[in-house]
Protein backbone atom coordinates (compact mmCIF):
# COMPACT_ATOMS: atom_id res chain seq x y z
CA UNK A 1 0.00 0.00 0.00
CA UNK A 2 0.92 3.60 -0.50
CA UNK A 3 1.24 6.12 2.33
CA UNK A 4 1.01 9.86 1.83
CA UNK A 5 2.41 12.00 4.64
CA UNK A 6 1.53 15.67 4.97
CA UNK A 7 4.65 17.52 6.10
CA UNK A 8 4.69 21.18 7.05
CA UNK A 9 7.61 23.47 7.54
CA UNK A 10 6.68 25.56 10.54
CA UNK A 11 8.07 28.80 11.86
CA UNK A 12 9.14 29.16 15.47
CA UNK A 13 9.60 32.57 17.04
CA UNK A 14 12.88 33.41 18.79
CA UNK A 15 12.69 34.27 22.52
CA UNK A 16 13.01 37.92 21.54
CA UNK A 17 10.95 38.82 18.53
CA UNK A 18 9.31 41.80 16.87
CA UNK A 19 5.90 41.91 15.27
CA UNK A 20 5.72 43.57 11.86
CA UNK A 21 2.18 44.17 10.70
CA UNK A 22 0.24 40.96 11.26
CA UNK A 23 3.16 38.56 11.56
CA UNK A 24 6.41 38.06 13.40
CA UNK A 25 9.41 39.64 11.66
CA UNK A 26 11.00 37.20 9.23
CA UNK A 27 14.41 37.68 10.87
CA UNK A 28 12.99 36.46 14.21
CA UNK A 29 11.63 33.18 12.83
CA UNK A 30 13.38 29.82 12.60
CA UNK A 31 12.00 27.18 10.26
CA UNK A 32 11.82 23.51 11.02
CA UNK A 33 9.87 20.33 10.33
CA UNK A 34 6.62 20.43 12.31
CA UNK A 35 7.13 18.30 15.41
CA UNK A 36 3.85 16.38 14.98
CA UNK A 37 4.66 15.63 11.33
CA UNK A 38 8.01 14.15 12.39
CA UNK A 39 6.04 11.41 14.18
CA UNK A 40 3.86 10.93 11.10
CA UNK A 41 6.94 10.49 8.90
CA UNK A 42 8.37 7.98 11.37
CA UNK A 43 5.10 6.02 11.42
CA UNK A 44 5.09 5.85 7.61
CA UNK A 45 8.75 4.79 7.40
CA UNK A 46 8.11 2.07 10.00
CA UNK A 47 5.22 0.79 7.87
CA UNK A 48 7.60 0.61 4.90
CA UNK A 49 10.25 -1.20 6.96
CA UNK A 50 7.62 -3.69 8.12
CA UNK A 51 6.78 -4.43 4.49
CA UNK A 52 3.28 -2.99 4.86
CA UNK A 53 3.86 0.17 2.82
CA UNK A 54 5.40 -0.08 -0.66
CA UNK A 55 5.90 3.63 -1.05
CA UNK A 56 5.99 6.66 1.24
CA UNK A 57 5.36 10.01 -0.43
CA UNK A 58 5.41 13.33 1.42
CA UNK A 59 3.37 16.35 0.43
CA UNK A 60 4.16 19.87 1.56
CA UNK A 61 2.48 23.18 0.89
CA UNK A 62 5.30 25.67 1.01
CA UNK A 63 7.75 27.85 -0.92
CA UNK A 64 11.14 26.71 -2.23
CA UNK A 65 12.68 27.46 1.18
CA UNK A 66 10.77 24.40 2.51
CA UNK A 67 12.88 22.00 0.43
CA UNK A 68 15.50 21.79 3.17
CA UNK A 69 12.82 20.53 5.57
CA UNK A 70 11.43 18.18 2.94
CA UNK A 71 14.93 16.73 2.42
CA UNK A 72 14.98 15.96 6.12
CA UNK A 73 11.85 13.82 5.76
CA UNK A 74 13.37 12.15 2.71
CA UNK A 75 16.59 11.50 4.64
CA UNK A 76 14.55 9.71 7.30
CA UNK A 77 13.24 7.30 4.70
CA UNK A 78 10.39 8.77 2.65
CA UNK A 79 10.75 7.78 -1.03
CA UNK A 80 9.85 11.03 -2.77
CA UNK A 81 8.12 14.33 -2.20
CA UNK A 82 5.57 16.66 -3.72
CA UNK A 83 5.85 20.36 -2.97
CA UNK A 84 2.90 22.57 -3.80
CA UNK A 85 3.31 26.31 -4.08
CA UNK A 86 1.91 29.18 -6.08
CA UNK A 87 2.19 32.96 -6.00
CA UNK A 88 -1.54 32.97 -5.18
CA UNK A 89 -0.69 31.37 -1.81
CA UNK A 90 1.95 33.95 -0.92
CA UNK A 91 1.28 36.32 1.95
CA UNK A 92 -2.27 35.26 2.79
CA UNK A 93 -3.49 33.12 5.68
CA UNK A 94 -4.78 29.94 4.06
CA UNK A 95 -8.00 28.61 5.53
CA UNK A 96 -8.64 24.90 6.03
CA UNK A 97 -10.73 24.53 2.86
CA UNK A 98 -7.92 26.00 0.71
CA UNK A 99 -5.41 23.52 2.06
CA UNK A 100 -7.91 20.72 1.55
CA UNK A 101 -8.28 21.83 -2.10
CA UNK A 102 -4.54 21.42 -2.61
CA UNK A 103 -4.26 18.10 -0.78
CA UNK A 104 -7.33 16.72 -2.54
CA UNK A 105 -5.68 17.36 -5.91
CA UNK A 106 -2.51 15.58 -4.76
CA UNK A 107 -4.53 12.66 -3.37
CA UNK A 108 -6.27 12.36 -6.76
CA UNK A 109 -2.87 12.01 -8.44
CA UNK A 110 -1.21 9.77 -5.88
CA UNK A 111 -4.15 7.55 -4.85
CA UNK A 112 -2.80 6.65 -1.39
CA UNK A 113 -4.37 4.00 0.89
CA UNK A 114 -3.36 5.85 4.02
CA UNK A 115 -2.77 9.55 4.69
CA UNK A 116 -0.80 10.47 7.82
CA UNK A 117 -0.23 13.95 9.17
CA UNK A 118 0.46 15.65 12.47
CA UNK A 119 -2.42 16.55 14.79
CA UNK A 120 -1.62 20.22 14.28
CA UNK A 121 0.98 22.62 13.00
CA UNK A 122 3.08 24.16 15.77
CA UNK A 123 2.78 27.69 14.34
CA UNK A 124 -0.90 28.11 13.49
CA UNK A 125 -2.25 25.38 15.79
CA UNK A 126 -5.47 24.78 13.84
CA UNK A 127 -5.61 20.99 14.08
CA UNK A 128 -8.32 20.74 11.42
CA UNK A 129 -6.83 19.98 7.99
CA UNK A 130 -6.58 16.19 8.24
CA UNK A 131 -10.16 15.56 9.35
CA UNK A 132 -11.53 18.07 6.80
CA UNK A 133 -9.48 16.36 4.07
CA UNK A 134 -10.94 12.97 5.00
CA UNK A 135 -14.45 14.36 4.57
CA UNK A 136 -13.59 15.84 1.17
CA UNK A 137 -11.94 12.74 -0.30
CA UNK A 138 -14.35 10.23 1.23
CA UNK A 139 -11.77 8.52 3.47
CA UNK A 140 -12.42 7.35 7.01
CA UNK A 141 -10.46 9.17 9.70
CA UNK A 142 -9.28 9.31 13.29
CA UNK A 143 -7.84 12.36 15.04
CA UNK A 144 -5.13 12.46 17.74
CA UNK A 145 -3.77 8.95 17.25
CA UNK A 146 -1.10 7.83 19.71
CA UNK A 147 -1.01 4.12 18.91
CA UNK A 148 -1.17 2.60 15.42
CA UNK A 149 -1.33 -0.95 14.15
CA UNK A 150 -2.12 -1.38 10.47
CA UNK A 151 -3.61 -4.69 9.31
CA UNK A 152 -3.24 -4.29 5.56
CA UNK A 153 -4.81 -7.66 4.72
CA UNK A 154 -7.97 -6.84 6.65
CA UNK A 155 -7.85 -3.23 5.42
CA UNK A 156 -8.11 -1.87 8.94
CA UNK A 157 -6.02 0.45 11.11
CA UNK A 158 -6.33 -0.32 14.83
CA UNK A 159 -5.65 2.97 16.60
CA UNK A 160 -5.75 4.55 20.02
CA UNK A 161 -7.01 8.11 20.23
CA UNK A 162 -5.56 10.11 23.11
CA UNK A 163 -8.47 11.74 24.93
CA UNK A 164 -8.10 14.22 27.76
CA UNK A 165 -7.39 13.03 31.30
CA UNK A 166 -5.32 9.92 30.67
CA UNK A 167 -7.97 7.98 28.75
CA UNK A 168 -7.45 6.41 25.33
CA UNK A 169 -10.22 5.45 22.94
CA UNK A 170 -9.63 2.25 20.95
CA UNK A 171 -10.96 2.51 17.42
CA UNK A 172 -10.87 0.37 14.27
CA UNK A 173 -10.69 2.51 11.16
CA UNK A 174 -11.33 1.04 7.71
CA UNK A 175 -8.83 1.95 5.01
CA UNK A 176 -8.43 4.14 3.09
CA UNK A 177 -8.14 6.58 5.94
CA UNK A 178 -6.62 9.83 7.15
CA UNK A 179 -5.03 9.65 10.60
CA UNK A 180 -3.72 12.64 12.52
CA UNK A 181 -0.75 11.69 14.63
CA UNK A 182 -0.01 12.81 18.20
CA UNK A 183 3.50 13.27 19.56
CA UNK A 184 4.75 10.25 21.46
CA UNK A 185 3.33 7.76 18.91
CA UNK A 186 6.86 6.50 18.25
CA UNK A 187 10.47 7.63 18.51
CA UNK A 188 11.28 9.70 15.44
CA UNK A 189 14.72 8.77 14.16
CA UNK A 190 17.56 11.10 13.34
CA UNK A 191 18.54 11.08 9.71
CA UNK A 192 21.66 9.01 9.10
CA UNK A 193 24.52 10.35 6.98
CA UNK A 194 23.66 7.74 4.40
CA UNK A 195 20.04 8.82 4.51
CA UNK A 196 21.04 12.45 4.03
CA UNK A 197 23.18 11.53 1.00
CA UNK A 198 20.39 9.43 -0.51
CA UNK A 199 17.88 12.23 0.06
CA UNK A 200 19.85 14.47 -2.30
CA UNK A 201 18.95 12.17 -5.18
CA UNK A 202 15.29 11.73 -4.29
CA UNK A 203 12.64 13.53 -6.28
CA UNK A 204 10.87 16.66 -5.02
CA UNK A 205 8.18 17.41 -7.58
CA UNK A 206 7.20 21.08 -7.50
CA UNK A 207 3.63 21.81 -8.50
CA UNK A 208 1.69 25.03 -8.86
CA UNK A 209 -2.06 25.53 -8.97
CA UNK A 210 -2.25 25.01 -12.74
CA UNK A 211 -0.38 21.69 -12.43
CA UNK A 212 -3.08 20.56 -9.99
CA UNK A 213 -5.95 21.80 -12.14
CA UNK A 214 -6.79 24.58 -9.71
CA UNK A 215 -7.20 28.34 -9.99
CA UNK A 216 -6.42 31.18 -7.62
CA UNK A 217 -10.13 31.49 -6.80
CA UNK A 218 -10.10 27.92 -5.43
CA UNK A 219 -7.66 28.86 -2.71
CA UNK A 220 -9.12 32.19 -1.75
CA UNK A 221 -9.16 32.24 2.05
CA UNK A 222 -12.23 33.05 4.15
CA UNK A 223 -9.92 34.05 6.99
CA UNK A 224 -7.82 37.20 7.37
CA UNK A 225 -5.46 37.92 10.24
CA UNK A 226 -6.22 41.51 11.19
CA UNK A 227 -4.00 41.94 14.23
CA UNK A 228 -1.13 40.24 15.99
CA UNK A 229 0.16 41.27 19.39
CA UNK A 230 1.90 39.92 22.45
CA UNK A 231 -0.67 38.96 25.06
CA UNK A 232 -0.51 41.10 28.16
CA UNK A 233 1.22 39.28 30.95
CA UNK A 234 -1.19 38.55 33.76
CA UNK A 235 1.69 37.64 35.98
CA UNK A 236 1.64 38.65 39.60
CA UNK A 237 4.53 36.37 40.38
CA UNK A 238 7.22 37.51 42.75
CA UNK A 239 10.30 37.31 40.56
CA UNK A 240 13.22 36.36 42.77
CA UNK A 241 16.27 38.40 41.77
CA UNK A 242 19.95 37.78 42.26
CA UNK A 243 22.50 35.25 41.07
CA UNK A 244 21.83 31.52 41.24
CA UNK A 245 23.02 31.22 44.82
CA UNK A 246 21.07 34.23 46.10
CA UNK A 247 17.86 33.32 44.31
CA UNK A 248 18.10 29.66 45.42
CA UNK A 249 18.57 30.82 48.99
CA UNK A 250 15.51 33.08 48.85
CA UNK A 251 13.43 30.35 47.17
CA UNK A 252 14.51 27.87 49.86
CA UNK A 253 13.17 30.31 52.45
CA UNK A 254 9.83 30.51 50.61
CA UNK A 255 9.62 26.73 50.29
CA UNK A 256 10.42 26.15 53.97
CA UNK A 257 7.65 28.60 54.85
CA UNK A 258 5.28 26.35 52.91
CA UNK A 259 6.50 23.35 54.88
CA UNK A 260 8.61 21.86 52.09
CA UNK A 261 11.61 19.80 53.14
CA UNK A 262 10.56 19.88 56.78
CA UNK B 1 -30.12 32.25 11.32
CA UNK B 2 -29.77 30.62 14.71
CA UNK B 3 -26.75 29.49 16.73
CA UNK B 4 -26.20 25.80 17.50
CA UNK B 5 -23.91 24.54 20.27
CA UNK B 6 -22.95 20.86 20.34
CA UNK B 7 -22.41 19.53 23.86
CA UNK B 8 -19.84 16.91 24.80
CA UNK B 9 -19.92 14.17 27.40
CA UNK B 10 -17.92 11.15 28.40
CA UNK B 11 -18.76 8.14 30.54
CA UNK B 12 -22.09 9.48 31.64
CA UNK B 13 -20.99 13.03 32.50
CA UNK B 14 -21.29 16.22 30.51
CA UNK B 15 -17.90 17.87 30.20
CA UNK B 16 -17.55 21.34 31.70
CA UNK B 17 -16.53 22.84 28.36
CA UNK B 18 -20.09 22.12 27.14
CA UNK B 19 -21.41 24.80 29.51
CA UNK B 20 -18.60 27.15 28.48
CA UNK B 21 -19.50 26.63 24.82
CA UNK B 22 -23.10 27.57 25.73
CA UNK B 23 -21.82 30.89 27.11
CA UNK B 24 -19.86 31.53 23.89
CA UNK B 25 -22.89 30.50 21.84
CA UNK B 26 -25.15 32.86 23.81
CA UNK B 27 -22.68 35.68 23.11
CA UNK B 28 -23.01 35.00 19.39
CA UNK B 29 -26.80 34.61 19.56
CA UNK B 30 -27.12 37.97 21.35
CA UNK B 31 -24.88 39.68 18.78
CA UNK B 32 -26.95 38.20 15.95
CA UNK B 33 -30.26 38.67 17.79
CA UNK B 34 -31.27 35.07 17.39
CA UNK B 35 -32.02 31.84 19.25
CA UNK B 36 -29.51 29.54 20.91
CA UNK B 37 -29.99 25.84 20.27
CA UNK B 38 -28.02 23.08 21.99
CA UNK B 39 -27.52 19.59 20.55
CA UNK B 40 -26.69 16.59 22.70
CA UNK B 41 -25.86 13.32 20.96
CA UNK B 42 -25.62 9.81 22.44
CA UNK B 43 -25.66 8.61 26.04
CA UNK B 44 -28.39 9.44 28.55
CA UNK B 45 -29.72 12.29 26.42
CA UNK B 46 -32.81 12.96 28.57
CA UNK B 47 -30.73 13.59 31.70
CA UNK B 48 -28.15 15.53 29.69
CA UNK B 49 -30.91 17.70 28.18
CA UNK B 50 -32.12 18.56 31.67
CA UNK B 51 -28.61 19.46 32.81
CA UNK B 52 -27.96 21.57 29.72
CA UNK B 53 -31.08 23.63 30.32
CA UNK B 54 -29.20 26.64 31.65
CA UNK B 55 -30.02 30.32 31.41
CA UNK B 56 -29.91 31.62 27.86
CA UNK B 57 -30.64 28.33 26.10
CA UNK B 58 -33.77 28.47 23.90
CA UNK B 59 -34.03 24.90 22.73
CA UNK B 60 -32.31 21.57 23.32
CA UNK B 61 -32.25 18.80 20.75
CA UNK B 62 -31.57 15.30 22.00
CA UNK B 63 -30.30 12.70 19.56
CA UNK B 64 -30.21 9.19 21.00
CA UNK B 65 -27.57 7.07 19.29
CA UNK B 66 -25.17 4.83 21.19
CA UNK B 67 -23.53 5.54 24.51
CA UNK B 68 -20.30 7.36 23.77
CA UNK B 69 -18.82 9.76 21.24
CA UNK B 70 -18.73 8.55 17.66
CA UNK B 71 -17.58 11.12 15.12
CA UNK B 72 -19.86 9.80 12.44
CA UNK B 73 -22.97 10.13 14.62
CA UNK B 74 -21.96 13.56 15.91
CA UNK B 75 -21.28 14.89 12.43
CA UNK B 76 -24.54 13.51 11.00
CA UNK B 77 -26.62 14.76 13.94
CA UNK B 78 -25.13 18.24 14.12
CA UNK B 79 -25.14 18.83 10.35
CA UNK B 80 -28.76 17.69 10.09
CA UNK B 81 -29.78 19.95 12.99
CA UNK B 82 -27.78 22.86 11.50
CA UNK B 83 -29.78 22.47 8.30
CA UNK B 84 -33.15 22.11 10.03
CA UNK B 85 -32.53 25.05 12.37
CA UNK B 86 -30.79 27.22 9.76
CA UNK B 87 -27.90 27.49 12.19
CA UNK B 88 -25.37 29.81 10.59
CA UNK B 89 -23.05 29.46 13.55
CA UNK B 90 -22.10 26.08 15.00
CA UNK B 91 -20.01 26.02 18.19
CA UNK B 92 -18.24 22.95 19.60
CA UNK B 93 -15.61 22.41 22.29
CA UNK B 94 -12.03 22.48 21.01
CA UNK B 95 -11.42 19.06 22.51
CA UNK B 96 -9.87 15.89 21.15
CA UNK B 97 -13.35 14.74 20.17
CA UNK B 98 -14.40 18.17 18.92
CA UNK B 99 -11.44 18.13 16.55
CA UNK B 100 -12.45 14.62 15.44
CA UNK B 101 -15.65 15.86 13.78
CA UNK B 102 -15.94 19.67 13.66
CA UNK B 103 -13.54 20.05 10.68
CA UNK B 104 -15.47 17.40 8.72
CA UNK B 105 -18.73 19.12 9.69
CA UNK B 106 -17.47 22.48 8.37
CA UNK B 107 -16.35 20.79 5.16
CA UNK B 108 -19.75 19.09 4.77
CA UNK B 109 -21.59 22.36 5.43
CA UNK B 110 -19.24 24.23 3.10
CA UNK B 111 -18.40 26.88 5.70
CA UNK B 112 -15.10 28.08 7.18
CA UNK B 113 -13.87 26.71 10.49
CA UNK B 114 -11.88 28.56 13.14
CA UNK B 115 -10.49 26.38 15.91
CA UNK B 116 -9.23 26.97 19.43
CA UNK B 117 -10.92 30.34 19.95
CA UNK B 118 -10.06 32.13 23.19
CA UNK B 119 -12.32 35.12 22.50
CA UNK B 120 -14.89 36.36 20.00
CA UNK B 121 -16.28 39.68 18.87
CA UNK B 122 -19.20 40.07 16.53
CA UNK B 123 -19.92 43.23 14.63
CA UNK B 124 -20.71 42.94 10.95
CA UNK B 125 -19.11 39.55 11.06
CA UNK B 126 -17.18 37.26 13.32
CA UNK B 127 -13.74 38.15 14.66
CA UNK B 128 -11.99 35.41 16.59
CA UNK B 129 -9.12 35.86 19.01
CA UNK B 130 -6.72 32.92 19.00
CA UNK B 131 -3.09 32.21 19.76
CA UNK B 132 -0.27 31.42 17.38
CA UNK B 133 3.40 30.45 17.55
CA UNK B 134 2.95 28.31 20.65
CA UNK B 135 1.06 30.96 22.66
CA UNK B 136 3.75 33.60 22.09
CA UNK B 137 1.29 35.89 20.29
CA UNK B 138 -2.42 36.45 20.00
CA UNK B 139 -4.12 37.19 16.70
CA UNK B 140 -7.51 38.42 15.65
CA UNK B 141 -8.94 36.59 12.66
CA UNK B 142 -11.81 37.97 10.58
CA UNK B 143 -14.15 35.39 9.07
CA UNK B 144 -15.74 36.20 5.70
CA UNK B 145 -19.48 35.55 5.41
CA UNK B 146 -21.99 34.85 8.16
CA UNK B 147 -21.78 31.08 8.36
CA UNK B 148 -19.02 29.23 10.18
CA UNK B 149 -18.02 26.49 12.61
CA UNK B 150 -16.17 27.64 15.71
CA UNK B 151 -14.38 25.48 18.28
CA UNK B 152 -13.79 27.09 21.67
CA UNK B 153 -10.92 26.40 24.06
CA UNK B 154 -11.85 25.11 27.51
CA UNK B 155 -11.53 27.47 30.45
CA UNK B 156 -11.86 30.69 28.42
CA UNK B 157 -15.59 31.36 28.89
CA UNK B 158 -17.42 31.07 32.20
CA UNK B 159 -19.79 28.10 32.28
CA UNK B 160 -23.48 28.88 31.71
CA UNK B 161 -25.35 28.73 34.99
CA UNK B 162 -28.85 28.75 36.43
CA UNK B 163 -31.92 26.96 35.14
CA UNK B 164 -33.30 27.98 31.75
CA UNK B 165 -36.68 27.54 30.14
CA UNK B 166 -35.53 25.79 26.99
CA UNK B 167 -37.83 23.51 25.05
CA UNK B 168 -36.51 19.96 24.84
CA UNK B 169 -37.10 17.98 21.69
CA UNK B 170 -36.08 14.52 20.64
CA UNK B 171 -34.65 14.68 17.15
CA UNK B 172 -34.94 11.62 14.94
CA UNK B 173 -31.85 11.54 12.76
CA UNK B 174 -30.68 8.78 10.47
CA UNK B 175 -27.05 7.95 11.31
CA UNK B 176 -25.24 6.36 8.33
CA UNK B 177 -22.97 3.32 8.73
CA UNK B 178 -19.46 4.23 9.81
CA UNK B 179 -16.12 2.75 8.84
CA UNK B 180 -14.62 3.83 12.16
CA UNK B 181 -15.77 1.78 15.17
CA UNK B 182 -14.98 2.49 18.80
CA UNK B 183 -14.13 -0.82 20.44
CA UNK B 184 -13.26 0.29 23.97
CA UNK B 185 -11.39 2.58 26.32
CA UNK B 186 -8.15 2.25 28.19
CA UNK B 187 -6.96 4.09 31.26
CA UNK B 188 -3.32 4.99 30.97
CA UNK B 189 -0.81 6.27 33.45
CA UNK B 190 -1.38 3.75 36.19
CA UNK B 191 1.64 2.33 37.93
CA UNK B 192 3.31 2.60 41.30
CA UNK B 193 3.16 6.39 41.78
CA UNK B 194 0.09 8.58 41.71
CA UNK B 195 1.35 12.14 41.22
CA UNK B 196 -2.17 13.40 41.99
CA UNK B 197 -1.64 12.31 45.61
CA UNK B 198 1.59 14.27 46.13
CA UNK B 199 1.75 17.35 48.37
CA UNK B 200 4.87 18.66 46.67
CA UNK B 201 5.74 18.07 43.02
CA UNK B 202 9.00 18.84 41.26
CA UNK B 203 8.01 18.88 37.60
CA UNK B 204 10.53 18.81 34.77
CA UNK B 205 10.17 19.99 31.18
CA UNK B 206 12.01 20.37 27.90
CA UNK B 207 14.57 22.70 29.50
CA UNK B 208 16.34 19.67 30.97
CA UNK B 209 17.63 18.99 27.44
CA UNK B 210 19.07 15.49 27.89
CA UNK B 211 17.88 12.29 29.55
CA UNK B 212 21.04 12.02 31.68
CA UNK B 213 20.28 15.46 33.19
CA UNK B 214 17.12 14.05 34.79
CA UNK B 215 19.27 12.97 37.73
CA UNK B 216 19.54 16.63 38.72
CA UNK B 217 15.79 17.05 39.20
CA UNK B 218 15.53 13.62 40.82
CA UNK B 219 18.08 14.85 43.34
CA UNK B 220 16.04 18.00 43.88
CA UNK B 221 12.86 15.99 44.44
CA UNK B 222 14.74 13.80 46.95
CA UNK B 223 16.14 16.80 48.80
CA UNK B 224 12.68 18.37 49.08
CA UNK B 225 10.85 15.15 49.87
CA UNK B 226 8.84 15.77 46.72
CA UNK B 227 7.48 13.56 43.95
CA UNK B 228 8.81 13.88 40.40
CA UNK B 229 6.43 14.71 37.56
CA UNK B 230 6.89 16.17 34.10
CA UNK B 231 5.46 17.94 31.10
CA UNK B 232 4.59 16.12 27.91
CA UNK B 233 7.89 16.16 25.96
CA UNK B 234 9.67 14.23 28.69
CA UNK B 235 7.11 11.42 28.44
CA UNK B 236 7.04 11.59 24.62
CA UNK B 237 10.81 11.02 24.69
CA UNK B 238 10.32 7.98 26.88
CA UNK B 239 12.43 9.48 29.70
CA UNK B 240 9.66 9.12 32.26
CA UNK B 241 6.58 6.87 32.23
CA UNK B 242 3.17 8.23 31.23
CA UNK B 243 1.91 8.20 34.84
CA UNK B 244 4.27 11.13 35.58
CA UNK B 245 2.73 13.43 32.98
CA UNK B 246 0.89 16.55 34.15
CA UNK B 247 -1.53 18.18 31.72
CA UNK B 248 -4.64 17.90 29.62
CA UNK B 249 -3.83 14.41 28.36
CA UNK B 250 -2.07 13.35 31.54
CA UNK B 251 -2.99 13.95 35.16
CA UNK B 252 -4.63 16.98 36.70
CA UNK B 253 -2.75 17.77 39.93
CA UNK B 254 -3.41 20.19 42.79
CA UNK B 255 -0.47 19.87 45.18
CA UNK B 256 0.38 22.35 47.93
CA UNK B 257 3.54 23.30 46.05
CA UNK B 258 4.30 22.77 42.35
CA UNK B 259 7.85 23.52 41.22
CA UNK B 260 8.09 23.79 37.42
CA UNK B 261 11.67 23.33 36.26
CA UNK B 262 12.38 24.15 32.62
CA UNK B 263 8.68 24.10 31.71
CA UNK B 264 7.48 26.89 29.41
CA UNK B 265 3.82 26.45 30.40
CA UNK B 266 1.93 25.52 27.25
CA UNK B 267 -1.83 25.75 27.71
CA UNK B 268 -2.18 21.94 27.75
CA UNK B 269 0.27 21.73 30.64
CA UNK B 270 -1.25 24.62 32.59
CA UNK B 271 -4.66 22.94 32.38
CA UNK B 272 -3.23 20.14 34.51
CA UNK B 273 -1.62 22.14 37.31
CA UNK B 274 -3.14 25.61 37.59
CA UNK B 275 -5.10 24.52 40.67
CA UNK B 276 -1.91 24.05 42.70
CA UNK B 277 -1.79 26.18 45.90
CA UNK B 278 1.68 27.60 45.28
CA UNK B 279 3.40 27.53 41.90
CA UNK B 280 7.15 28.09 41.53
CA UNK B 281 8.74 28.42 38.09
CA UNK B 282 12.41 28.25 37.10
CA UNK B 283 12.93 29.13 33.44
CA UNK B 284 15.43 30.99 31.26
CA UNK B 285 12.79 32.73 29.14
CA UNK B 286 11.25 35.69 31.03
CA UNK B 287 8.32 35.64 28.57
CA UNK B 288 7.50 31.97 29.21
CA UNK B 289 3.75 31.65 29.93
CA UNK B 290 4.50 29.63 33.08
CA UNK B 291 5.35 32.94 34.81
CA UNK B 292 1.79 34.15 34.16
CA UNK B 293 0.41 31.63 36.62
CA UNK B 294 3.43 31.33 38.95
CA UNK B 295 3.46 32.76 42.46
CA UNK B 296 7.26 32.77 42.58
CA UNK B 297 9.63 32.81 39.64
CA UNK B 298 13.34 32.61 39.01
CA UNK B 299 14.43 33.76 35.56
CA UNK B 300 17.60 31.77 35.21
CA UNK B 301 19.33 28.63 34.03
CA UNK B 302 18.04 25.56 35.84
CA UNK B 303 21.53 24.05 35.65
CA UNK B 304 22.79 26.92 37.82
CA UNK B 305 19.81 27.30 40.14
CA UNK B 306 18.84 23.69 40.87
CA UNK B 307 22.23 22.57 42.30
CA UNK B 308 22.21 25.61 44.61
CA UNK B 309 18.67 24.76 45.70
CA UNK B 310 19.67 21.15 46.42
CA UNK B 311 22.54 22.47 48.57
CA UNK B 312 20.07 24.60 50.54
CA UNK B 313 18.17 21.47 51.55
CA UNK B 314 21.11 19.07 51.84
Amino acid sequence: MKVLVTVKEVAEADDDFAIEGTDIAESDLEYDLNEWDDYAVEAAVQLAEAGIADEVVTVTVGPERAEETIRMALAKGADRAVRVWDDALDGGFADVASKVDLFEAVVDEEAPDLVLGGVQAADTGFGATGVALAERIGFEHAAVVNDLDVDADAGVAHVHRELEGGVEELTDVDLPAVLTVQTGLNEPRYASLRGIRQAQRKEIAAKDLADLGLEAADVESALTITEMYEPESESDAEIIEGDASESASRLAEVLRDKGVGA
Amino acid sequence: MSVLVAAEHRRGELREVSYEAITAGRELADARDTDLHVAVVAGDVDRFAEELNREGVDAIHAVADGEEFDHNAYQAAVSTLADRLDAGAVVTPNSVNGLDYAPALAEELGVPIVTDAVGIAYDDGLTVTREMYGSKVETTVDVAGDRFVLTVRGGEWPPAEGVGDATVETAEIEIPESGARVTGFEEVGGGDVDIADADVLVSVGRGIEEEENLELVEDLADALGATLSSSRPIVDNGWLPKNRQVGQSGKVVTPDVYIAVGISGAVQHVAGMKGSDTIVAINTDPNAPIFDIADYGIVGDLFDVVPELIDEFA
